[in-house]
């Protein structure tokens, strides 16, 4: 069962050290002795020894921006047509009923990882959400806990490294899954174990169950979010994203 | 937590309270830099309907291939949203930078939607995707050049939805550059008749485009230390959203976040310029960049250097990061338009980048509308005269509201509404 479900990983893990040993370059080409003068060169523009907020650790880049371009390319393809037609033909508070849902049963590794970070108001908080949301809220389908004023926290297994002082390491861009970095990369190997043995134990489905469970969320997630590839109206997209989700990561573990 | 809810109710009692009084003008901030960059408190926004239909699709407009870094912007992005029968159609322009979907134009399209017209949503000529699918020399900025590629876009949009929409005939709006673009085309189906705009609605646009532009570049003098801390810039805007993220009682990242962030920095005004200054910033950035790739012109990629869909282009975007418009207009533009025009000066060539430059077609178009704010921070002083000059009784100038900061409130929406709904003089 265990190798079973290792064998993504594995074959991600083979398929990433492939790539960057194949030294995927990002470098321009050029296409004679030496670039020509433009109007405005970057020796002449830009100041030495000035830092710069979109400049992440990203040794890996060939690798993230190819990953970065399929990921695009199965979003557009699979992903957002099949989360279109599933917004088609479930009626929004439906649609509402799961995703609170996912976000009740997803609390139990927030609440595994509030407690890993020795956090009370969050353990409190999550706790609380559980126990009425489970409850009241009908196994998590309706959220009273909400209507209750009982804050919505979101913790994963990066962000606990990240708590006890683990750097982000490399940015990472991970096939299907997207921004990332090497310690959240491996944090989110770590909730998916942990969610994967949460769900078998409570509620025992058969594997076709599983797959089901799996494609709904899937499609689920991509519905509730907004982002579109390459839609972001600048030709600087993987630098921005890449930015942006650094930032957002730093600002989550602060939290 | 719990006294919120009571605060706002009472905020908005108190603003119905003062709407009473007709023809009074509620917008409440008066500072130009906050109501640019805050907008319309949520209890003066007019009401607009939610669940407006619309849907997204591209067009080919040019036979050009797209180079292979824009692959994904080959074809024209637009929306739209159809009414169920038979109805006006208006044509809505985005200001600068900003793309058919993007919030301005989105609430522009759903005032014009709820009085009942089919509504057609286009990109600024000056986006990457407008730039690379539709715009025939790859060089925006030359306002008649870049009416041309509307227009064409506009017929290819228009031939498309006719087999779906029953239109009975067409109106034209933009707001900010899309306004001065609106201006343009509206002159150019003047002389070509294609659509005979029944209105044409401009909101908030530049009246000298490159004193606009000047404006806006001289807006990122006020990072403290100039653009090269605009690390340490960013880093204290994170630092300002954090601790309001900190104390949230959600982890939802949104417009309301950045509110509260900004209700507790209270920003000085030369930090919500730097701000407004960024935004620009970061259009300009994409723009150079894209029309430098589209003309391999050599401003700031060499010419003979290949850049595809995977290449890092991180050192071009911090020098484009570092250019601003004007820059653009001088070293590229400016030599461009040369190019097909020898012996054109450039003081010829800003005199022609103007709405005064067609003020003759302007002040006698009886169709054509402006609504504007007395203290838009895109204009010079004088220049709100100008247009009164021009448009004599088409005018409406609001006191104050900053740069489309009180594009959302009641008085705003209404009175962009009446306007449309009046017959034709």
């Amino acid at each position: 069962m265990v190798a079973q479900q290792n064998r993504p990983v594995v074959a991600l893990a083979l398929m990433a050290a492939g790539a960057l040993s194949a030294g995927c370059s990002t470098a321009p080409v050029v296409e004679g002795e030496e670039p020509e003068p433009t109007v405005f060169a970057a020796d002449r523009v830009l100041q030495p020894g000035v830092t710069y907020s979109a400049d992440v650790y990203d040794p890996w880049q060939g690798f993230n921006r190819r990953v970065y371009y399929f990921n695009a390319v199965v979003d557009k393809h699979l992903l957002l047509p099949a989360s279109n037609a599933y917004k088609t033909v479930t009626p929004a508070p439906v649609r509402r009923s799961i995703t609170n849902f996912f976000d009740n049963f997803l609390n139990l590794n927030t609440l595994l990882n509030s407690v890993l970070q020795l956090s009370p108001k969050k353990t409190v908080a999550t706790t609380g959400r559980l126990v009425v949301n489970s409850t009241l809220g009908v196994l998590g389908f309706f959220d009273p806990a909400t209507r209750m004023g009982i804050p919505q926290e979101l913790e994963d297994f990066g962000q606990t490294l990240g708590r006890w002082g683990v750097g982000p390491g490399p940015y990472l861009v991970l096939p299907l899954l997207g921004p990332s970095s090497l310690r959240d990369g491996v944090g989110a190997g770590v909730d998916w174990y942990v969610n994967n043995e949460l769900r078998s134990r409570i509620f025992a489905l058969e594997p076709w169950q599983e797959w089901t469970w799996t494609g709904i969320y899937v499609l689920n997630l991509r519905a509730n979010l907004g982002f579109r590839y390459y839609e972001t109206g600048t030709p600087f997209e993987y630098r921005m994203v890449r930015m942006l989700y650094t930032t957002k990561r730093k600002l989550d573990i602060e939290r | 937590m719990t006294l919120q809810p009571l605060i706002r109710k009472s905020i908005v009692i108190l603003a119905l309270l003062w709407m009473a009084p007709a023809n009074a003008y509620d917008y409440p901030i008066t500072d130009p830099f906050l109501a640019t960059v805050v907008g319309t408190p949520a209890p003066l926004k007019a009401p607009l309907p939610e669940n407006v239909p619309f849907r997204q699709d591209s067009i080919r407009v040019l036979e050009r291939k797209a180079p292979d870094i824009f692959w994904y912007d080959q074809d024209l992005r637009y929306s739209y949203a159809a009414q169920p029968g038979q109805a006006p159609l208006v044509f809505l322009i985005a200001g600068t930078g900003a793309a058919h979907n993007g919030s301005k134009n989105l609430l522009a399209a759903r005032a014009f939607y709820s009085l009942g017209y089919h509504v057609v949503l286009l990109s600024s000529p000056v986006t990457a995707n407008f730039i690379v699918a539709a715009s025939a020399s790859g060089v925006p900025g030359d306002a008649s050049a870049d009416a041309a590629d509307l227009y064409l876009a506009m017929q290819k949009i228009r031939d498309r939805l006719s087999d779906k929409l029953a239109i009975t005939d067409y109106s034209l709006s933009g707001y900010s550059l899309g306004a001065f673009n609106a201006a343009y085309v509206s002159r150019l189906d003047a002389q070509k008749k294609v659509f005979n705009f029944r209105k044409v609605m401009m909101m908030n646009p530049p009246v000298r485009l490159y004193s606009s532009i000047s404006l806006l570049d001289r807006m990122l003098d006020n990072i403290p230390g100039g653009a090269d801390n605009f690390d340490r810039f960013y880093e204290q805007l994170v630092n300002a959203v954090g601790a309001a993220y900190k104390r949230a009682e959600t982890v939802r990242f949104d417009e309301e976040l950045l509110f509260k962030a900004f209700e507790t920095m209270r920003p000085t005004n030369e930090l919500l310029a730097a701000l407004i200054g960024v935004v620009f910033r970061v259009s300009s950035a994409n723009m150079v960049f894209t029309a430098d790739v589209v003309t391999n012109f050599g401003f700031i990629k060499p010419a003979n250097v290949r850049v595809d869909r995977f290449t890092d282009t991180g050192v071009y975007s911090e020098v484009a990061m570092r250019l601003g418009f004007t820059d653009y207009f001088h070293a590229f533009f400016y030599p461009y338009q040369q190019s097909l025009e020898p012996g054109l000066t450039r003081s010829e060539l800003i005199e022609r980048m103007s709405l005064i430059a067609i003020s003759d077609y302007l002040s006698n178009a009886d169709n054509v509308f402006v609504i504007h704010n007395g203290d838009d921070l895109i204009l010079e002083p004088g220049e709100i005269e100008t247009l009164k000059q021009i448009f004599g009784k088409r005018a409406t100038i609001f006191p104050h509201g900053g740069h489309m900061g009180n594009m959302e409130s009641y008085d705003y929406i209404d009175n962009v509404l009446n306007i449309m709904n009046a017959p034709v003089p």
